[in-house]
């Protein structure tokens, strides 16, 4: 079908916004500022309601609430709390302030409405200057009852992506600009207690990526750690999975099933279970040391989970330990698919299976694989569950806000939920996003499954 | 015996020796991936009190753990925590699958202006650290004051369905391998493209759904971080996995070691389960529709 093959060029309509601008009659013009008046002069009254209704409602509501979140946007509240005694309770109570979080959320959401709006708009127009032209040309004008039709068929896809893209905008969009929002303020906590805050500029990406003071430095090591755990974690289970998938589907390897349940049993397993078993297993008084100690091999406990460099071992073996399954599950499938040819071929050229493993199996599979390597790979450097449910970040050195196995994304929850330092932890999350970025998008763009999409439609 | 013959016993004798090789690495690999499991299973039915275990096997054997997991209901309540994570998985598997399921079919078979631009967004939205919006959606749900009550359970379900929408990749990658040929044979016999979507490739892709739906039916169950910012102090409205995680607590851990073994395998069969049966069907997913 050569409608699917087009292009985006395709996609021009010559019912533009701008056409309709530059070329539209008065009727078209005047819904410009009375939306839906083209659609009702050309009798699709019920659709030029419903355009009239959005205008209405749009600058009603911003006639009582929208230019008030605007300007409060703007200048975040000045109002500083002050302390007033209580006489019921009998302590000092903040009362009376503004809360600057509120005005930040609620000026987000109306930026993001006016977005909405404007979206509509250019709609009214488009469907504005397309009645115009079809009604000029002597053509068809479609009823409402075969514009709903329409949305069931060539424009399905308003009526499905409507309710998902809904949800991602409330749910993913809003929170991450609002997130990203925090990062230019200053929303910290200042004589422990939130106040009143305001746009600051850089100042915190300044904080956080300088030297010179105790959240720079953190900053640093912490994301040295965090490199150094994705690294490993992804690499290992991947190698040793992929080895370990090998070996299971040896020919001559007996009980293969067998060996797959044993392993599929961890990985069945919820995560936070058998990381939270692990952490109870490793602790100073947990089994693992009190039967070491009882068989009189070591004197006192290991710190597994309490030395920093005992504990970022434990962290990355345990790690091994939850995915080398996970690994040994999606492998399986692509190792079979690799022409059995190759194999025989270098076994009739004499390699033996370190070099069959080497010179065929891995480039292979790193060839088909390098989506699932990246998509690992992230999910590694964000990821929460290992650390916080095994360690928690600890040890963690005194006075610092990060522990030594604490990842980007533990210390950012320190950050916010434990010191609510909302700021900072902003400036943690967007950086972390920025070296995710530049780490997968590269990459990504590179494979075969992005370049040829279509390849096999 | 010539020299051929030599080469081969050599041959054999060399293959059993690696043979044995990787069974006995095997066996011990195995050994410790199941070690864990089984000592917790262990524990779920030991008599001992407190969190100080000294031997592998228990002194003795009771099924008290499991009777005061379900009865005790008074401080961390199991079938309560065991009902909220219910009602949230299913309300969200209902959601989410039909999100990811409609995004999937946009992207894959719809071609509209959008269309790239939607799924390089997807895809950078992901990248992301999931928490990093917590406490922004925290401060949104609670202007819709979702944040107390019971409303804590919409809330829940609202945050782990809303955005699901974005997790279209898999299926979408499934509805390409369906043939177009059947959607266009279905085009000329006149029907929409709203029919060929329900009546063709929904019934044709039976593992990615079955996937999708397990998939999003066993994320409130595994999640921990999100139900335990939204939770905060509501143990009325704990999951399962904030409940459990509780019962390891300093002011818990002592009464409740052993409750939480039973618990931890209480859960972990019916997931466990449906682990194997998801896997199942994402195989046969990323096989494609039609088989070859």
């Amino acid at each position: 079908m050569a409608i699917f093959q087009k292009r985006v060029k395709e996609f021009d309509t010559p019912y533009a916004v701008g056409a309709a601008i530059k070329n539209g009659n008065a009727v078209t013009k005047l819904s410009m500022l009375i939306m839906g008046f083209g659609s009702i002069a050309h009798k699709q009254v019920v659709k030029g309601l419903l355009y009239l209704a959005v205008e209405i409602g749009y600058l009603w509501f911003m006639i009582r609430n929208g230019i008030n979140c605007l300007s409060h946007l703007i200048t975040l509240g000045g109002q500083e709390s002050v302390e007033v005694w209580n006489e019921a309770k009998g302590v000092y109570e903040y009362s009376g302030g503004d809360m600057s979080i509120l005005f930040l959320l609620y000026g987000v959401a109306t930026v993001f409405l006016t977005i909405g709006f404007f979206v509509v708009w250019r709609a009214n127009m488009k469907s504005a200057y397309e009645v115009e032209c079809l009604a000029k040309e002597g053509k068809h004008i479609r009823t409402l009852r075969e514009d709903l039709s329409e949305l069931m068929n060539r424009k399905l896809h308003w009526t499905l992506l409507t309710p998902p893209l809904a949800g991602i905008l409330v749910f993913t969009i809003l929170p991450l600009v609002f997130m990203i929002c925090m990062a230019f303020t200053s929303y910290s906590k200042v004589n422990d207690r939130l106040t009143i805050f305001n746009w600051v500029g850089l100042k915190n990406f300044a904080t956080v990526l300088g030297m010179g003071n105790s959240i720079g430095k953190t900053f640093w090591s912490v994301l040295a750690w965090t490199l150094v755990w994705a690294v490993f974690a992804t690499f290992l289970n991947y190698l040793l999975g992929m080895i370990l998938a090998i070996v299971i589907n040896r020919k001559t390897t007996r009980f293969k099933s067998f060996w797959r349940f044993c392993f599929m049993l961890s990985a069945a397993i919820p995560q936070f279970v058998s990381l939270l078993l692990m952490r109870t297993l490793l602790k100073d008084n947990g089994l693992i040391n009190v039967m070491l100690m009882n068989a009189g091999i070591i004197s006192s406990p290991l710190p597994f989970l309490t030395d920093a460099t005992w504990a970022r071992v434990t962290v990355i073996v345990i790690n091994l330990w939850v995915g080398i399954p996970f690994t040994m599950l999606q492998v399986t499938g692509i190792l079979q698919n690799i022409p059995a040819e190759l194999y025989e071929a270098a076994r009739v050229d004499g390699a033996g299976p370190v070099t069959i493993f080497f010179k065929i199996t891995l480039p292979y599979m790193l060839f088909v694989t390098t989506p699932y390597l990246i998509t690992t790979f992230t999910g590694n450097i964000n990821n929460f569950n290992v650390i916080f449910l095994l360690t928690g970040g600890a040890p963690t050195p005194v006075g610092s806000t990060a522990g030594k196995t604490d990842l980007l994304v533990t210390w950012l929850y320190k950050l916010t939920v434990d010191q609510q330092y909302f700021n900072v932890g902003a400036v943690v999350g967007i950086l972390t996003f920025v070296i995710l970025a530049i780490v997968s998008l590269l990459t990504y763009r590179n494979t075969g499954s992005y370049k040829n999409e279509e390849g096999f439609q | 015996m010539n020299e051929k013959q030599k080469k081969t016993r050599s041959m054999k004798t060399r293959g059993m020796i690696a043979d044995t090789i990787v069974h006995i690495v095997l066996a011990v690999l195995a050994f410790i991936w199941v070690i864990p499991v089984a000592w917790i299973v262990l524990l779920s039915f030991s008599t001992q009190k407190g969190s100080y275990v000294t031997s592998f096997f228990p002194k003795g054997y009771t099924l008290n753990n499991y009777i005061r997991l379900f009865t005790d209901r008074n401080i961390l309540d199991f079938p309560q925590m065991f009902t909220n994570t219910f009602i949230i998985a299913c309300c969200c598997c209902v959601i989410s699958t039909f999100f990811v399921l409609s995004m999937a079919y946009c992207m894959s078979r719809m071609r509209f202006k959008m269309r790239k631009p939607y799924m390089n967004i997807a895809m950078i939205l992901n990248l992301f650290p999931g928490f990093m919006s917590m406490i922004a959606i925290y401060y949104i749900l609670k202007v819709f004051n979702l944040t107390d009550g019971s409303m804590i359970r919409v809330a829940l379900i609202l945050v782990y369905s809303g955005g699901a929408g974005i997790n279209f990749y898999i299926a979408k990658g499934f509805f390409d391998t369906v043939p177009k040929a059947l959607d266009e044979a279905a085009y000329l016999d006149g029907a929409t493209r709203f029919q060929v979507f329900t009546k063709v490739t929904i019934p044709l892709s039976k593992p990615i759904i079955v996937y999708t739906v397990l998939n999003s039916f066993l994320a409130p169950w595994l999640d921990f971080i999100f139900a335990k910012v939204i939770c905060r102090a509501n143990a009325k409205y704990y999951t399962v996995s904030v409940g459990l995680w509780k019962m390891l607590e300093k002011e818990y851990i002592d009464s409740w070691y052993t409750c939480f073994a039973a618990g931890a395998v209480c859960i972990s069969i019916p997931i466990a389960i449906l682990f194997v049966i998801m896997q199942r069907y994402y195989t046969d997913g990323l096989s494609g529709a039609v088989k070859g």
